[in-house]
Order: C-alpha cells, then sequence, then structure tokens
C-alpha cells in the first residue's frame, strides 16, 4: 500500500513534469527562448523559479540538519537570502540586468558582463568559470538527490544517480529555458505546499510554538556538553563571538551563502526573462515570501527537531544523538547517549545534593564527552549486563547532519506525508539541477564556444543543446567517480556549494557591480578584478582554509601540512569569500583610478534608459 | 535574561520577518510601475 502510494504520487508529479517540459520545447522556435525564455516570462513563474532554483536538497535537508547543530542563529542566513537574495538581488541587480541586457541584446550572464566591457576575454573567462567549477555544485546536488531517491526506492546509487540525470536532462536539453522555468514554478508551488505543512505539524509535535521555543531554551546546558568546546552557547542562541562555531557560522554558511547569491549565473539570467521591469516588482513579493518559507521554516525545524527528540519515550536525547542511536540500531548495536533525560535528571539529583552536603560535591571529575563518546556504542543485546565495547566506524560530521531531517520526518509526520516530503525534495533537487544544467550547457556553447573562440554555427539552438548535453554528461560523471575513486571524494562534494559560490562572488561581484553602476569603471579593471578573486580564492582554499584545504590534499602534498596555518586558528577558519572579495575590490579599484574610461558612446548605449530604473 | 549570544538569535527573528514584510510591501506598492520596448 505504502509502496503503491509513493510510486503513483511520484507518477503524478513526472507527468506534470514531463508535459511542462514538453509545453518548453513546442514553445521554443530560436536563440532567445531558450537562452532568455523569449524575455516574455510572468513574473510568478520568475519569482518561482528563481526562488526553486536557489533553494536545493542540500538548503532544506543540509542546512536544515546544521540547525539542529547550531540552533537559531542560522537564521541569519534566511534573512540574507530574503534581503540580499531577494530584494536586493531584484530591486538594485535585476532591473538594471534587464534592462542592460536588453540595451546589450545579451542572452546569458557572461555575454552581459562582455558586451557591457567589450570584451571577448571576460565573456569567456567568465563562462569557462562556469563551466570548469559548476559540475562541482550540479554534482553536489545530483548526488544529494541520488543518495535520497536510492534510499527512499531502494535501487542502487548508480541507478539513481543515472535516471534522476537522464528525467532532468530530457526536458533541458529540449525545453530549453523556458521548459526549465515551466518546470521550476511547478516544482517551487510543491515545494511551498510540502514546506508549509512541514511547519504546521513540526510545531505540533513540540505543544505549540512558545512551548517548543521555551524547551529548546532550556536544552542549552546539552548543546553546551556536545559543542561547548567549538562555543556552543544553546540553541537559542549565537555561538560564542570568534569561536571555531561562530567562524563557520558567520563566515562560511551564512555570508558565504548570503552573499555569494548575488553572483550566481543562474539566477541572474532570470531577470532577462521578463519583458519589463513591473514583472521584477511584482516578483519581489512572491520570492520574498517563498523563500521565508523554505530556509526560514527548514531552520526553525531542524533546532525544534532537538526538542521533539528530547520528548519521544524512544530517543530522550538532541537531535544528532537520535542519528547516531538510528544508525546504530541498524547495524544492530545500541548507542548510549552522549547526552540524555536520564543524565541530565542523574546530573540535576546530583547537584542538588552536592547543595544540601558540600562533603558530596568531591567525587572523581567526570569524563570529558569525547571519552564518553568513546564507550557509548555497544553490540545489541536482550541481556541487562554491559556488554562489551564494540569500536563503530565513525560517521563523517556530515552524513549525520544530513541524516536529521530525514529522521525527524519518518518519527514525528503522519505517514501521508513521507511522500509529500519526497516530491518536495525530489523538485528542490530537479529544479536546481536542471537550471545549472541549462547555465553550464550555454557558458560552454555560447559563450566559451561561440563567442569566446568565435566559431561561427548555423544553428544556434543545436549547438546549445549538444553544449548542455555535454556539461549534463561531465556532472553525472563528477557524481559518479569522484566519490569512487577518491577516499575524501565525498568530503569535497560536500563543499561543492560554499566552493562554487564563493568563487562566483570573488571572481564577478565587484564586476557585476561595476557593469551596472559605474560608467568609470574600467575595462582592464574589470579583468584585474576577476583574476585577482580567482586566484586569492582558490589559493586560499588549498594552502588556508582547513575545511578545503584538507579535504583537496594539495597543501599536505606540496608541504607535508594539511594547512599551511594552525587548523585551530582563526584565520583557517575565515572562509575564502572574506578573503578573496576584499582583494577583488581593492584591486579592481585601484586599477579603474589608473585606466581611462570606456568609449562614450558604448556607454552610453550601455545605460540607455537605466537612470530611470 | 538574554546574553549578548542570545541577542543576535532574536535580532535575526527580527530582521528575518522584517525582509520579508519589505519584500511583500515593495511589491504591493510597485506592483503596476515599470519604467515599456520592439514577426544572433
Amino acid at each position: 500500500m505504502d509502496t503503491l502510494y509513493i510510486g503513483i504520487v511520484v507518477a503524478v508529479y513526472l507527468a506534470i513534469t514531463a508535459y511542462l517540459g514538453w509545453l518548453g520545447f513546442k514553445q521554443t522556435t530560436n536563440a532567445a527562448d531558450f537562452l532568455v525564455a523569449g524575455r516574455k516570462q510572468h513574473p510568478i513563474i520568475m519569482a518561482l523559479s528563481y526562488g526553486a532554483t536557489f533553494i536545493s536538497t542540500s538548503a532544506i535537508v543540509g542546512f536544515g540538519g546544521a540547525a539542529a547543530v547550531f540552533g537559531m542563529g542560522l537564521l541569519w542566513l534566511t534573512f540574507l537570502n530574503i534581503f540580499v537574495g531577494i530584494f536586493i538581488a531584484f530591486v538594485f541587480f535585476g532591473k538594471r540586468t534587464r534592462k542592460m541586457g536588453h540595451n546589450l541584446d545579451a542572452h546569458t550572464f557572461p555575454e552581459l558582463l562582455g558586451k557591457r566591457f567589450d570584451s571577448r576575454f571576460i565573456q569567456g573567462a567568465t563562462g569557462l568559470l562556469i563551466f570548469l567549477f559548476m559540475p562541482i555544485y550540479a554534482g553536489s546536488v545530483l548526488i544529494g538527490g541520488a543518495i535520497f531517491i536510492a534510499q527512499t526506492f531502494s535501487i542502487s546509487y548508480d541507478a539513481a544517480v543515472l535516471g534522476f540525470t537522464i528525467i532532468t536532462a530530457v526536458y533541458v536539453v529540449f525545453g530549453g529555458l523556458k521548459g526549465v522555468m515551466y518546470t521550476d514554478a511547478f516544482q517551487g508551488v510543491l515545494m511551498f505546499i510540502g514546506m508549509a505543512l512541514l511547519l504546521i505539524y513540526a510545531y505540533t509535535s513540540v505543544g505549540g510554538v512558545m512551548a517548543g521555543h521555551t524547551a529548546l531554551s532550556k536544552l542549552a546546558p546539552e548543546a553546551k556538553i556536545l559543542f561547548g568546546k567549538g562555543g556552543h552557547m544553546g540553541w537559542t542562541s549565537m555561538p560564542a563571538f570568534g569561536s571555531a562555531m561562530w567562524m563557520q557560522l558567520v563566515t562560511t554558511i551564512v555570508m558565504g551563502v548570503g552573499i555569494g547569491v548575488l553572483a550566481q549565473p543562474q539566477l541572474i539570467v532570470r531577470f532577462m526573462t521578463v519583458k519589463s521591469n513591473k514583472e521584477i516588482n511584482r516578483a519581489v513579493l512572491v520570492g520574498g515570501v517563498f523563500i521565508l518559507f523554505m530556509t526560514g521554516v527548514a531552520f526553525t525545524v531542524g533546532a525544534l527537531s532537538n526538542v521533539y527528540f528530547w520528548n519521544n519515550p524512544k530517543y530522550q536525547t538532541v537531535a544528532i544523538e537520535a542519528v547516531k542511536m538510528a544508525q546504530a540500531e541498524k547495524e544492530g548495536k545500541v548507542y548510549k547517549p552522549v547526552v540524555s533525560v536520564e543524565l541530565t535528571k542523574k546530573r540535576e539529583a546530583d547537584a542538588a545534593a552536592a547543595l544540601l552536603n558540600p562533603a558530596l560535591a568531591v567525587k572523581e571529575p567526570a569524563k570529558p564527552a569525547a571519552a564518553v563518546q568513546s564507550a557509548a556504542i555497544a553490540p545489541k543485546t536482550g541481556a541487562a549486563a554491559p556488554a562489551a565495547p564494540a569500536p563503530a566506524k565513525p560517521k563523517a560530521s556530515g552524513a549525520l547532519t544530513d541524516a536529521i531531517i530525514p529522521l525527524f520526518i519518518n518519527e514525528a509526520m503522519p505517514k501521508w506525508f513521507i511522500p509529500i516530503f519526497l516530491i518536495t525534495l525530489l523538485a528542490a533537487a530537479m529544479s536546481t539541477l536542471s537550471s545549472q544544467f541549462h547555465t553550464m550547457g550555454t557558458a560552454l556553447a555560447r559563450d566559451v564556444y561561440e563567442k569566446g573562440l568565435q566559431i561561427k554555427s548555423k544553428n544556434t539552438v543545436l549547438v546549445n543543446r549538444m553544449g548542455t548535453l555535454f556539461t549534463i554528461i561531465l556532472s553525472l560523471g563528477v557524481a559518479i567517480y569522484l566519490p569512487r575513486f577518491f577516499e575524501t571524494g565525498s568530503a569535497i562534494i560536500a563543499k561543492g556549494t560554499a566552493i562554487f559560490f564563493g568563487l562566483c562572488a570573488c571572481a564577478v561581484i565587484p564586476m557585476y557591480v561595476g557593469a551596472l553602476y559605474s560608467k568609470r569603471f574600467t575595462k582592464a579593471a574589470a579583468k584585474s578584478g576577476f583574476l585577482a578573486g580567482v586566484a586569492v580564492s582558490l589559493l586560499w582554499m588549498a594552502f588556508i582554509h582547513s575545511a578545503e584545504a584538507a579535504p583537496l590534499g594539495i597543501c599536505m602534498a606540496l608541504t607535508g601540512k594539511a594547512s599551511l596555518l594552525d587548523p585551530r586558528s582563526w584565520i583557517s577558519n575565515l572562509d575564502p569569500l572574506i578573503a578573496a572579495l576584499p582583494v577583488s575590490i581593492i584591486v579592481s579599484l585601484l586599477v579603474s583610478a589608473l585606466t581611462s574610461p570606456m568609449d562614450k558612446e558604448h556607454l552610453k548605449k550601455c545605460f540607455n534608459g537605466i537612470e530611470k530604473v | 535574561m538574554l546574553g549578548f549570544e542570545g541577542i543576535g538569535v532574536v535580532l535575526a527573528y527580527v530582521l528575518t520577518i522584517a525582509a520579508a514584510l519589505l519584500c511583500v510591501i515593495y511589491g504591493v506598492i510597485n506592483w503596476n510601475k515599470s519604467d515599456e520596448e520592439e514577426k544572433l
């Protein structure tokens, strides 16, 4: 019954997706249709497509799980997602991008920059950056979606990744951006419904809004036992200022993704798909509410899952420990959590007794969390006597946090909701992946092949379809072979989103702002800022930022050290974006001041009608 | 008592709701506003 129900829900979803992809194919007659959806999209379709592309499975499951560890501080990312990712992006970047794209007849983001600075190098190099590094980001979305599909339908990972790719590829290659945006909008509606239901049921499962948040505040001592060394202060507080957890939360998660969104080519091209700024004004409303319901709900539910598991008689511990218990149970073992209702009661009783009789306070020192943890997993036996500890293979922290939201859904939600949430996640993965495929394909075909290398083609649509197909095969290769050939492959893939967001931001933001807002910003400044941003960002990842330097292994191979600096120092925890973006900005401004501005006639054409925007 | 770190989270809540409201109000006020553009 359950399998039949899931099968019917998925079949209906795929049938509607296929129909919308076919609709896009029927309406794609020229290159403008394939590349910018004919420049006449409806504002609601544009806003939902932008939002659904922005939010992938990793935003809901990965970052939702991170909220179960970091707590409500992750809402700073939701604030930036809405304020920077929607309001600033649409009002201050979107309108000028649409108008300038129209003035210059640009059909991709690299083409907009290339034509604005009258530079084949800028268009080709930006296209090449997308073509070379976006497959890592697409690979991470593909892997996340495929693992989820494989687990749900009990099929092999390879079959899941192949099926997922083929279904998405068909409507991207044939439907172009119209097919992508129609399916995105449908998937966005499903995501909105799924997340709204999740919020309602999550609050119901923890006793309501006030009760849930009050209970979460009371769990602060457990957070300090588990993550106190990293600077955790409780799930309704930020980590201690400057601590390792604070640096990771603020510089990598909040700033890296929150600001990096401004330079995402697959999102920027959406601004060029509408016919006037009226559509952009209307899309701001839809986009703001949509993102609030996506990351706002995912992060709130992630943090509140700690209360649910604490109150659940089966677990009586916090989310990350509940996942360890569930995984140990699957392996036929028992995991004794480091924090639990039982241990807290004992601790409180000891404290009360010590208060009454100070002599009792002189006891053996408490074991540190790590020591307790190492002895916590024991084989599952029916006997009451303690069994000998069996060493269990430690799981990566990323794998544990990724399992929190799925476990919460399976435990806390009604059974009928599980297939609905499955579709929500499937829609989130497919909408992001389809846009990535389209952007990579057009970057290779139009920006590198046709414009950068100046190879003329008779049929632009066919060349773009072939380019898209080629980059899809490349992403499939990343998703299949990277985790297989490199033991640390999954660690690199998990960083895919942050790496691409950061790299794009450092390379592109200074010249993108200069292109839209300054007639004084020169071609040389755009080139030098781009190169400085890419160089500093890549070097910082390879040699300084321990989160990437260690799994990449370049620094280890050259110097014998995982990172050039002490991995515990604050600078080793500083995200590449925070290091490289200021360098890129300073280089751009200096070069711009030292070189002469572009031709006045060209600038007049670029900025025609923009002062009124 | 809210500590420095606790205020950080409350501020995130307030700003998140404020940003969403800003998007809604901006969209409503400018619903019909445009700058409005002409059978490779």
